[in-house]
């Protein structure tokens, strides 16, 4: 797996909207004021006669948007997650997956990695609120091709559906030519002895540690979990039982994203011992991107060393989930 | 219809058709309507009596006066214009009305409420009942639902369909109804018709009381609707309300017609009249009967 360079998801998307927008005439977009930075603006510029600007009031674009989809239109509506999410979060359950209405959401500025803007920007929560919707798509690509094929994916399929995208460069590994289906998983790297499953711009820093790893003469599974739902059940299934030890990763709220998804599988199917890499219940806060993730512990060091605990739990035949502040950090 | 056709508990088979009318020909229309409600609640047992017989004229000339054109035997048709009951828990008002303009059944009304009914609670799009454009029962959100609907109409498919949506009066305390209205005028949707059933009661008490949402007039004038008030159980005036958002279409205002209608909560049944005690509840067997013979008289 090899670093091909650094871009934001939101590029992604942005890019990803103009391909839908040449290729179906009923794609709209809907703007929450913050169109350049969530990169709507380039669906604006193209197609002036398709978008409409909301203004600040995410719980009415929301709803805007369902009236559109019950009339045929494919309407987008982004902002940054922490608005469109979960400020509008009864409208996206009543007007949007109650009424399955085929709107798409684009929440960007997702997880610490927004940086300076602070905490209340910085959604940790979404995934987990999201997850629970009937009917919901939930995606959350891990680097700017993956958000590209994501975005037109979700445009393409009928029903309701979210992408989470980020703020800030992160490395890109996949190409054009890497598979992409929602809701199918994708194992990056075979490996047996421990999997690292992880979302988002942890699926990069799962690849580092299974590369660290592998110096040790562990050989890791790593799996790129891009569609929190419909969840892939057989590939985490498969994961659990031919590894033995699970470790979750997302720049995520550790209780009910990526993690818990992972585990109401495995506790059905595949019981295992798992290690949650994530924030640990609480807020972000302000400063650069990188000492942020480096501070709430979400870089390789922490899948690594979580890795280690699960394998040695499976190899004493522990069985249960250790408490979050018993996760050692890697020193 | 006979006497004893009006009074009983059972549904009757008559419908309406929709058509331009003189004012005095709604009456018939609006007391079926306030007898299947009132049929309907006392079956399923629980359910909001006062709303849905407090609107029942509004319901009357806006499904049976020529103003919204549908077809009862096929309600998906593309032409046809669409009402969105923002306020969802007057269901039943909906629910007759469609009844007895013929979308379905009208002996079907007896499963209000009931398991695996076509008439929920509050309306359920994933049902399927012929007529319900959306789901809704959380305040505030129907209006932004419709404005999203006369946009996809006016401004993409450009084409003279138009939108109605019913709020209640207590429902305009949700803020987001603001945004919607909001919208709705810088969009200039002259197709969009807004109806606000102002009968002054909510769950808790009086609105101003609860949280004065007043002046209502000035508020809807300021956000950009040319507003107007009538008196609700007035065909002649009620008819006046949708004259005006026809010709402000016609004429391409730009404007959205916001009609509001003075209305009593329970009216048509003297014992539920004005009392916001009746929001929230369903008649017994007993005041079931004594209200159909009330209304069994016109």
């Amino acid at each position: 797996m090899e670093l091909l360079g650094q871009k934001p998801t939101r590029f992604g998307f942005g890019d990803g909207l103009v391909v839908l927008g040449e290729r179906h005439s009923n794609v709209v977009v809907l703007g929450g004021d913050i169109t350049g930075s969530v990169m709507t603006s380039l669906f604006k510029d193209k197609f002036p006669d398709r978008f409409f600007s909301i203004g600040i009031a995410e719980q009415n674009a929301t709803t805007i948007a369902a009236g559109l989809a019950l009339s045929g239109k494919i309407p987008f509506f982004a902002s940054y997650g922490a608005f469109c999410a979960l400020r509008n979060a009864d409208q996206l359950r009543i007007s949007v997956a109650y009424n399955e209405a085929n709107v798409k959401i684009g929440g960007g500025h997702a997880g610490i990695s927004v940086g300076p803007d602070g905490a209340t920007h910085q959604v940790l929560e979404e995934v987990a609120f999201l997850r629970t919707l009937p009917h919901m798509t939930m995606i959350v690509p891990a680097d700017y091709e993956e958000a590209k094929k994501a975005t037109i994916a979700m445009g393409e399929m009928v029903g309701p559906a979210y992408i989470r995208f980020g703020r800030s460069p992160v490395p890109m590994f996949t190409t054009p030519d890497t598979p992409f289906e929602l809701g199918k998983a994708n194992v990056i790297k075979d490996g047996n002895d421990v999997a690292l499953i992880a979302s988002g711009a942890l699926v990069w820093e799962a690849i580092l540690a299974s590369q660290e790893l592998a110096k040790k003469g562990i050989s890791a599974r790593v799996i790129n979990v891009h569609t929190i739902k419909p969840f892939d059940f057989a590939t985490v299934t498969a994961a659990a039982r031919e590894c033995g030890a699970i470790v979750t990763a997302e720049e995520h709220q550790v209780h009910a994203g990526l993690g818990g998804a992972v585990a109401e599988c495995t506790a059905k199917n595949a019981p295992v011992p798992i290690e949650f890499v994530g924030v640990k219940d609480s807020f972000g806060g302000s400063g650069e991107p990188e000492e942020l993730m480096v501070k709430f512990g979400l870089t390789w060091k922490e899948i690594y060393a979580s890795a280690l605990v699960a394998m040695e739990r499976r190899d004493k035949g522990s069985s249960g989930v250790r408490a979050i502040k018993d996760v050692p950090s890697y020193a | 219809m006979d006497v004893t056709t009006k009074q009983s508990l059972e549904f009757n088979a008559t419908t309406f058709p929709n058509e331009r009318r003189s004012p005095e020909g709604f009456l018939p229309i609006a007391t079926e309507i306030r007898r299947d409600i009132i049929r309907m609640l006392v079956r399923a047992g629980s359910g909001h009596s006062g709303g849905p017989l407090g609107s029942a004229d509004i319901f009357a000339v806006m499904y049976f006066g020529g103003y919204m054109r549908y077809r009862p035997e096929d309600m998906q048709w593309e032409g046809r214009d669409r009402f969105v009951l923002s306020a969802g828990h007057m269901a039943p008002v909906m629910y007759a009305s469609l009844a007895n303009a013929g979308c379905y059944p009208k002996e079907e009304q007896a499963t209000l409420r009931k398991y695996n009914t076509r008439l929920q609670g509050h309306p359920g799009r994933d049902m399927h009942l012929p007529g319900i454009e959306t789901s809704s029962g959380s305040l505030g959100q129907g209006i932004s639902i419709a404005v999203g609907m006369a946009m996809a109409d006016k401004l993409l498919d450009k084409n003279d369909r138009r939108v109605f949506c019913l709020t209640g009066d207590g429902e305009l305390q949700e803020g987001s109804v603001w945004e919607a209205v909001m919208s709705a005028s810088h969009f200039k949707l002259d197709n969009f018709c807004w109806i606000i059933d102002n009968n002054d009661c909510q769950i808790d008490g009086r609105v101003p009381d609860v949280m004065n949402v007043y002046p209502i007039v000035e508020k809807a004038q300021s956000f950009g609707c040319d507003v107007i008030v009538v008196e609700g159980h007035d065909y002649a005036d009620l008819m006046r309300g949708f004259d005006r958002f026809l010709q402000n279409q016609a004429n391409g205002t730009g404007k959205p017609t916001c009609i509001v209608a003075k209305t009593y909560m329970g009216h048509g049944v003297s014992f539920m009249n004005d009392k916001f005690e009746w929001h929230g509840k369903p008649p017994s067997k007993d005041q079931a009967v004594a209200a159909l013979e009330e209304l069994s008289s016109i």
